[in-house]
């Protein structure tokens, strides 16, 4: 436990001064900082949901249906009379899960494949590059849909589906950073100090790559909550007693009419605030890790 | 004196790269000689030093000779033993007796590994040393190139280094290996005029110290009187005069050697130098000129410099030319 | 009147991690045809000082004080509009980098008529264009290249290029900035020659700004030593030469080889060039200074005048010229 502790501390208080360095570098590290924020508080209320969360998200007839938005229930009810709030509170777990997931699958294989392609060369990196640009050519949303289809319902295989888009984008970045640092001079001279190949890869490549990898994961969460929304609102999401915002905004899509707006509504600022999120990290960072000619 | 390194006939074409269509349409390659047909050898405990203008193929050449790059043809000799062909292992082993000093401080640390680590790394690489013994052989060969403190230098970063002092820690890097021989391309090029003297006398007290032979690559006649003993005038991929630095400077033979001489600038506004005009470029290294690949700039031009290559022949001892007005 | 007077300018550098004095306290003038060179390492403002005398100093630079006069008319104030006639037409700047400065997609003909007409504008498509030919001729460039791309000409052609258009408008000023920082020396010494001879035919007035003293000992009447930001020693260059006062140019003086001395002596010039960050207090040479005393820490020099035109920063020295220890 104690080590715990310790290891927390740590990691807080090398936190603290990272975070006050970002505030002193101007509007970019003010965007990361809101990001960050917006992100932080959304998993902190995902986490501590089964806590604060006054009613259970998925029982049904709490209160009155459809109602609009009063004391007792701030956010209203939805036409199962489930607590709006609650299921506010509770909904963002999915997504975040989802997204994370996707970026985890992403990673673990869009970032080696990249390295190995592009630093072999040759016939290799020409084939795969082929392959992955063609995987590219297609639209996002429709290969998603195509696998989501294919593999059904739940967690795992959304994140795959997404992940798949995903992957040719951190291919083409991790390969035009190789292919540049590749020819640099501290490469060179770890060659001709006797380094072998991974050595190179992995200690003198891959640390100067991530930078602009950083920026593609938070753009990739981004999409990834954006597309699991989508693909939820058609249908190829989840279960249907997990409460989860894109369901409530497929959901909610029909009350409209009648003047429920509060169904659709709140669900859909939540999916918007938790991109937004990301995509301000990920503007931020890159303009941060990439800047602007200055003295 | 023993010779540590020889060259013999390297070659080194470059294809030049074809776009898309011409890969289907082009009949034949064509290739930047960048190095071709070279021999000389470097003798131990001197500093042999490869001169010339951009393009002239020493930069190129000296990579070849540490390895870095594969000869397209020709043989590299060192110590006596043919590694023109060496892989694996066995050229790793090479590697720590030749190394190599980059021309541009800045590039050649990882800007992700901190100075201490980056310096010990070839260490590691060879697993010759570990934890503290590694620590104590970086500490050891920062004091001998002059950065200190030793102890707070090896956590910094390059970027919190001056160029002066990145240099410094791409020798320590060099050294760390004990190596024999160490190609120097163009250490001092980057570094501001008021450093220069004194990585140049560092370079000379290594020698000194740790018995070091050099080949250095230069375009900067000035610097190459300082510090060499013999030079290699480039030109195209050719050597097309050799000799000791007192011969080259003194007695200049080859035209182009004697144009090269006169335009280097003489810091003194009192003195009028007489500058020999070349005619023309430098021609491009993928249609050399038929004959002397000089001839269509050289001044003493004559009928067979543009059907003959000349040969690089002995003179006076120890002073080789090709030019065919010997 | 002198054709360039500067006095007491500062140009600093405000950035978020501080402000860099780039050029503090400079002040010195030019006669019309005259040729200076402005000497100094990284950090020493020499090109700073260089592009605040056509006002293009980068964001985030400002000059903070002082005066830029030409031909007596100040221009730190100017409107930029006015501004924009001088640039080109009485003062010119060739710029370090001949490799990007032409505009890739523009062929050369194109570049010398859009300058032509943007200052002339009377003039007709087919004169600029003769002109141009006119100009490429003086430069050793054979005229039927005035309808290539830069990329199809080598780095020398393309910094005569970049002299022909800066001598193009017939400018009073010239100020090159490392003309020839990337070019061998055969090609180094066929652009410097072309710029003394234009310069000589046009009556130009000069100012070179290199890390290389030898070339500036060699073409330059006067001599400006910049360290720092700020002018350490300004005299005529045979005066430097034979009498150099300040312990940075000596030590300087010792550190370049002289190819036609053998056996020659180096001598190095210990530490590094300061941070612009965060200088030295004090002389921002002591550091570095053999013959630092205890007043160089702690107060900066003033420029003083040792004897006819030669003045130099160093406690070394006082009003009168004799060493003050």
């Amino acid at each position: 436990m104690r080590k715990t502790k310790t290891k927390l501390r740590s990691i807080l208080s090398s936190l603290i001064p990272g975070l006050s360095s970002l505030a002193r570098r101007g509007p970019s590290g003010w965007m990361v900082l809101v990001g960050i924020a917006i992100v932080s508080s959304i998993v902190i209320m995902t986490a501590i949901a089964p806590w604060i969360s006054p009613h259970s998200p998925i029982a049904s007839r709490v209160g009155p249906i459809r109602a609009s938005p009063s004391l007792q229930f701030p956010l209203g009810t939805n036409h199962l009379g489930q607590d709006m709030f609650s299921r506010i509170l509770w909904g963002g777990s999915l997504m975040l899960q989802v997204s994370a997931l996707s970026v985890l699958i992403c990673f673990l294989v869009g970032v080696p494949i990249g390295l190995l392609a592009s630093y072999t060369g040759g016939m290799v990196d020409s084939t795969t590059s082929l392959v992955i640009d063609a995987v590219y050519a297609f639209p996002g949303l429709v290969i998603a849909i195509a696998i989501a289809a294919m593999l059904g319902p739940g967690v795992v295989n959304m994140a795959l589906s997404i992940a798949v888009v995903y992957i040719p984008s951190y291919f083409r970045i991790v390969r035009s950073q190789v292919l540049s640092i590749k020819e640099l001079t501290y490469v060179e001279a770890a060659r001709a100090a006797g380094a072998k190949w991974h050595t190179i890869l992995f200690r003198y490549i891959l640390p100067n790559v991530i930078p602009s990898i950083v920026v593609v994961v938070t753009i990739n969460f981004a999409d990834a909550v954006l597309t699991a929304a989508g693909l939820t609102f058609i249908g190829l999401g989840v279960a249907k007693n997990i409460p989860d915002w894109g369901w409530d905004l497929t959901d909610g899509r029909q009350y409209l009419g009648s003047g429920a707006w509060w169904i659709i509504t709140f669900p859909g600022i939540m999916i918007v605030l938790l991109a937004l999120g990301f995509t301000l990290i990920g503007e931020g960072l890159s303009e941060l890790l990439n800047p602007k000619l200055q003295r | 004196m023993s010779e540590i390194v020889k060259i013999e006939n390297l070659r080194k074409y470059f294809p030049v790269q074809k776009s898309f269509l011409e890969q289907f349409f082009a009949r034949k390659t064509s290739y930047v000689k960048a190095v071709d047909d070279v021999s000389f050898s470097v003798r131990k405990g001197e500093i042999f030093t490869l001169a010339g203008e951009s393009g002239c193929g020493k930069t190129t050449s000296g990579r070849l000779i540490v390895r870095l790059l594969k000869p397209t043809s020709g043989k590299i000799f060192f110590n006596g033993v043919d590694i023109t062909g060496l892989e694996g292992e066995e050229l790793r082993l090479l590697r720590r007796k030749m190394q190599i000093i980059f021309q541009d401080p800045y590039a050649s640390l990882n800007p992700r590994m901190r100075i201490g680590d980056a310096i010990g790394h070839p260490l590691a690489i060879h697993g010759l040393a570990e934890g503290e013994e590694k620590n104590k052989e970086v500490l050891e060969v920062l004091g001998e190139v002059g950065l200190a403190p030793p102890e707070q230098l090896i956590n910094l970063y390059p970027h919190q280094l001056s160029g002066g002092q990145r240099q410094r820690a791409a020798m320590a890097r060099s050294i760390i290996l004990k190596p024999e021989f160490i190609v120097a391309d163009e250490p001092v090029s980057m570094i501001d005029v008021s450093l220069r003297t004194a990585i140049i006398d560092l370079m000379l007290d290594l020698k000194k110290d740790l018995g070091l032979t050099y080949l250095f690559i230069t375009h900067d006649l000035a610097v190459a009187k300082y510090i060499s003993d013999r030079i290699g005038i480039m030109y195209l991929g050719k050597i097309i005069e050799m000799g000791s630095k007192e011969q080259l400077f003194s007695k200049p033979l080859h035209p182009y050697t004697q144009a090269l001489l006169s335009a280097i600038p003489i810091p003194d506004p009192d003195k009028k130098r007489k500058a020999v005009d070349l005619t023309g470029e430098v021609s491009s290294a993928i249609n050399i000129p038929a004959g002397c690949r000089f001839h269509p700039r050289c001044p003493k031009q004559m009928e067979v410099c543009t059907e003959k290559e000349p040969e690089l022949k002995e003179i006076e001892k120890h002073h080789f030319v090709a030019c065919h007005l010997y | 009147m002198p054709l360039l007077e500067i006095e007491s300018l500062e140009v600093d550098y405000r950035a978020s991690r501080g402000t860099v004095h780039a050029v503090e306290d400079a002040s010195f003038s030019l006669d019309k045809g005259e040729t200076l060179g402005l000497a100094g390492e990284s950090g020493s403002g020499k090109s700073t000082l260089g592009l605040s005398i056509i006002r293009l100093v980068p964001y985030p630079g400002v000059i903070t004080n002082g005066h830029v006069r030409i031909d007596g008319t100040d221009i730190v104030k100017l409107p930029e509009n006015r501004m924009q006639s001088i640039r080109g037409r009485k003062v010119a700047y060739v710029f370090q980098d001949p490799m990007t400065s032409l505009n890739p997609v523009k062929r050369i003909g194109a570049h010398f008529v859009e300058l032509i007409r943007t200052h002339e504008p009377d003039t007709s498509a087919a004169d600029a264009l003769g002109r141009a030919k006119n100009i490429l001729e003086n430069l050793g460039i054979l005229p039927e290249r005035i309808n290539d791309y830069p990329h199809q000409l080598s780095g020398g052609m393309r910094q005569r290029i970049m002299i022909g258009l800066a001598i193009a408008l017939n400018p009073d000023l010239v100020i090159a900035d490392e003309p020839t920082t990337a070019l061998d020396v055969i090609v180094q010494q066929k652009i410097l020659d072309l710029v003394e001879g234009l310069r000589k035919a046009y009556g130009m007035a000069l100012i070179l700004i290199s890390h290389d003293l030898s070339i500036i000992l060699e073409r330059c009447d006067k001599i400006i030593v910049l360290y720092a930001g700020q002018i350490f020693e300004y005299a005529n260059s045979k005066e430097l030469h034979k009498a150099p006062s300040h312990p940075y140019t000596q030590g300087l003086l010792h550190s370049i080889p002289n190819i036609e001395l053998s056996d020659q002596k180096l001598s190095a010039i210990p530490g590094s060039p300061p941070n612009m960050l965060d200088p030295p207090k004090g002389c921002r040479f002591w550091p570095r200074c053999s013959y630092a005393m205890e007043i160089c820490r702690i107060t900066e020099p003033e420029l003083i005048d040792l004897k006819k035109s030669h003045y130099v920063r160093c406690f070394l020295y006082n009003q009168e010229g004799r060493h003050s220890h």
